[in-house]
């Protein structure tokens, strides 16, 4: 997994609450076996019309959304279902970061384990990151975003800060302590041999 | 040992390793894998060369894709078909060698239905699956939350996952439901109540009288849909009427080791004195049939209710959300919500594809039609259910009515197969989301219990069932 230290992009805004992933990726392209391919999908039934043509008012279909690496969105993003498949298309699309005021949990850990960093801003400085042109720089160490001479500071989870830092391998790392499961499971296995 | 509550109980009693940063090692038990989480785990571990650690703590089964009508006649679409052999191959491969329910198998169904029949879902045990309707394992009083891909494949690597605990949120209901109001109605009442986040970051017992009076299939639609409130982890302390169940399933413990469980079960309840982060009561007796009006769980209201007025959100943001969500479902604000033609009604999925769901469904259809030019789709949760409920005579009471008797899936609920709905259509659907383009692009789900919806394929609108009664 490619670490997250201080990323430097364009911002797209879809600013409203509930972004569930239904809509981030929905249903006809979970079929897929593979991770990669799906930005093309992304936001699909927003981002395109019936006859299958782009929609022109939509925000990643013009600039600067079009090159955006960074997504502002509204509070309670990636709600709904647990499919992964949702991070998968953002970060296949370019994104490396979601900034809002608040995230679902199954969505937040599967951003993390892609590399995709989940910030809870606020909704004040969500508003004014999106009317800010030019790039932002979001810094996971100091956990700040500037906008040219404004700085607006963000939360994250201690444990994810520490997975996007170092773009850990999380199964490599639990292997390496794979003693303690075992002693763990002959434990278990005398208290509750049914399990 | 200070007071604890049922969710301290399951969480401590997994905590392999407690790290620094705040998170834990938790060990788990159990293993639902389904078709379309998992092939890009098993990818990963085949890439890295690692092994399924402990096979038979897993359980795999295909439902998500399946067609509902003729399974002989095997999977048309050539992309749903690659992912379940895909599945097929996974569970057969040596290093995975993972137990696995073949589509034509009297077993075969929806994940979150499976695991409780067979007695794989265990009162004490910690239950992950590539889906967030996980939740559901929590009515057995099991620590049981939906995951995605990455964390399949580190359950399968090493039987663990790195997690943080959740707060504990304990919704007490109290009373006796009315006739005609059942677990969809509360948990639908309740999302509405705390909103869609309002659980994120916590674990919801779901504790008092009118939990209790509950059979097992309430108590589990009860917990599937505390993800639509935001929790992952829905719960209900194990009692009599869980023990019951669960005697005698193919998978879970008998003699003597199950005497020993249910000793240990007894003590998992919430202590008298522990403390909640949170609480909220609620008194259920003057519960009303809900019924979805918007594009989320949250957007609910009584039957005898009206979808908003713009001029009653609370800003203009939530006036702009509203009047997109009632242009999507092309409700006029203010509107009735009874009356309203429906154009398809679907029974079934993991929040009402169990046999009780079919019963109350069918005690409402019995010796009436569905109205002309309403297509009424039932879908029992797994084959078991679909058995048990044609020996009762279930399926000739739907059939004659004019329903579809399908094969078990997941199908209407995201159809990922072909049962979705055409663009524009109105359907009165037992699942559990209604997101835009949800049940197929453009189609407007409103959300009810199996009574409901019965009630409204007869009237061929949005009906309240007390009338039926």
């Amino acid at each position: 997994m490619q670490p997250f230290t201080i990323h430097t992009g364009l911002a797209a805004a879809m600013l409203q609450d509930n972004l569930n992933t239904d809509l981030i990726i929905p249903k006809q392209f979970l079929k897929t076996i593979h991770r990669r391919g799906l930005g093309r999908h992304l936001f699909h039934d927003l981002r395109y019309q019936e006859d299958g043509s782009e929609d022109p008012a939509f925000v990643l279909n013009r600039e600067p959304g079009r090159s955006a690496s960074i997504l502002l969105a509204g509070a309670n993003f990636g709600c709904g279902s647990s499919r992964e498949h949702a991070p998968w298309a953002l970060l296949d699309f370019g994104i490396r970061a979601v900034l809002a005021p608040s995230f679902a949990d199954i969505f937040a850990n599967n951003a993390v384990k892609n590399g995709i960093l989940p910030a809870v801003v606020t909704p004040e400085a969500v508003a004014a990151l999106a009317v800010h042109v030019g790039e932002l720089e979001v810094d996971l160490a100091a956990q700040r975003i500037r906008a040219g001479a404004a700085e607006y500071p963000f939360r994250t989870d201690p444990w994810a800060r520490g997975i996007l830092l170092e773009g850990l391998d999380e199964i490599e790392q639990t292997l390496r302590g794979i003693a303690g499961v075992e002693a763990f499971e002959q434990r278990r296995e005398a208290e509750a041999p049914w399990l | 040992m200070s007071a604890r509550t049922l969710y301290d109980k399951l969480w401590d009693s997994h905590v392999v390793e407690q790290r620094e940063d705040g998170a834990a090692l938790l060990y788990i038990d159990r293993h639902l894998v389904h078709e379309v989480t998992s092939p890009q785990a098993f990818e990963g571990l085949a890439l890295a060369g690692r092994p399924v650690r402990r096979p038979q703590a897993a359980l795999a089964v295909v439902d998500h894709n399946v067609s509902t009508r003729d399974r002989r006649a095997g999977i048309k679409d050539p992309t749903s078909r690659l992912q379940v052999e895909t599945l097929e191959q996974n569970c057969q491969e040596p290093a995975f060698r993972v137990p696995y329910i073949p589509l034509l198998d009297p077993r075969q169904g929806i994940v979150h239905i499976i695991g409780p029949e067979q007695g794989f879902t265990l009162p004490g045990a910690t239950i992950v699956c590539g889906d967030s309707h996980t939740s559901t394992h929590g009515a057995f009083g099991a620590l049981a939350f939906g995951i995605g891909t990455s964390e399949v494949e580190h359950v399968l690597a090493t039987q663990t996952l790195v997690q943080k605990r959740a707060r504990n949120f304990r919704i007490r209901c109290e009373g006796e439901l009315p006739k005609g109001v059942g677990a969809k109605d509360l948990i639908l009442h309740i999302i509405g109540r705390i909103g869609t986040a309002g659980g994120t970051g916590c674990a919801l017992e779901f504790a008092g009288s009118a939990v209790r009076a509950m059979s097992m299939e309430a108590r589990m639609t009860l917990c599937n849909m505390a993800i639509e409130a935001g929790a992952r982890t829905g719960l209900v302390a194990p009692d009599e009427v869980t023990f019951a169940y669960l005697k005698g399933r193919p998978m879970a413990p008998a003699g003597a080791l199950w005497d020993r469980a249910v000793a240990a079960w007894r003590g998992l309840a919430s202590d008298p004195d522990a403390g909640f982060d949170r609480e909220l009561v609620i008194e259920v007796e003057g519960l009303e049939p809900q019924v979805t009006w918007g594009t989320n769980p949250e957007a609910v209201a009584p039957i005898t209710g009206r979808a908003p007025r713009l001029l009653d959100a609370s800003g203009p943001e939530a006036a702009a959300a509203l009047e997109q969500a009632l242009a999507y479902m092309g409700l006029a604000q203010g509107q009735v919500l009874q009356g309203l033609p429906v154009d398809v009604v679907f029974i079934g999925s993991c929040t009402n594809g169990r046999i009780e769901d079919l019963r109350e469904a069918a005690g409402v259809l019995k010796g009436r039609r569905v109205a002309p030019g309403v297509k009424a789709l039932v879908v029992p949760g797994s084959g078991l259910v679909k058995a048990q409920a044609e020996a009762e005579g279930l399926d000739a009471v739907f059939l004659a009515a004019g329903c579809e008797w399908r094969e078990p899936g997941c199908s209407m609920c995201l159809g990922m197969n072909d049962d979705q709905l055409q663009p524009y259509e109105r359907c009165a659907s037992t699942s559990n989301r209604n997101f835009e383009g949800r049940q197929g692009r453009l189609g407007r789900t409103h959300l009810v219990s199996p009574a409901m919806a019965a009630a409204a394929a007869v009237r061929g609108c949005l009906t309240d069932v007390r009338e039926f009664l």
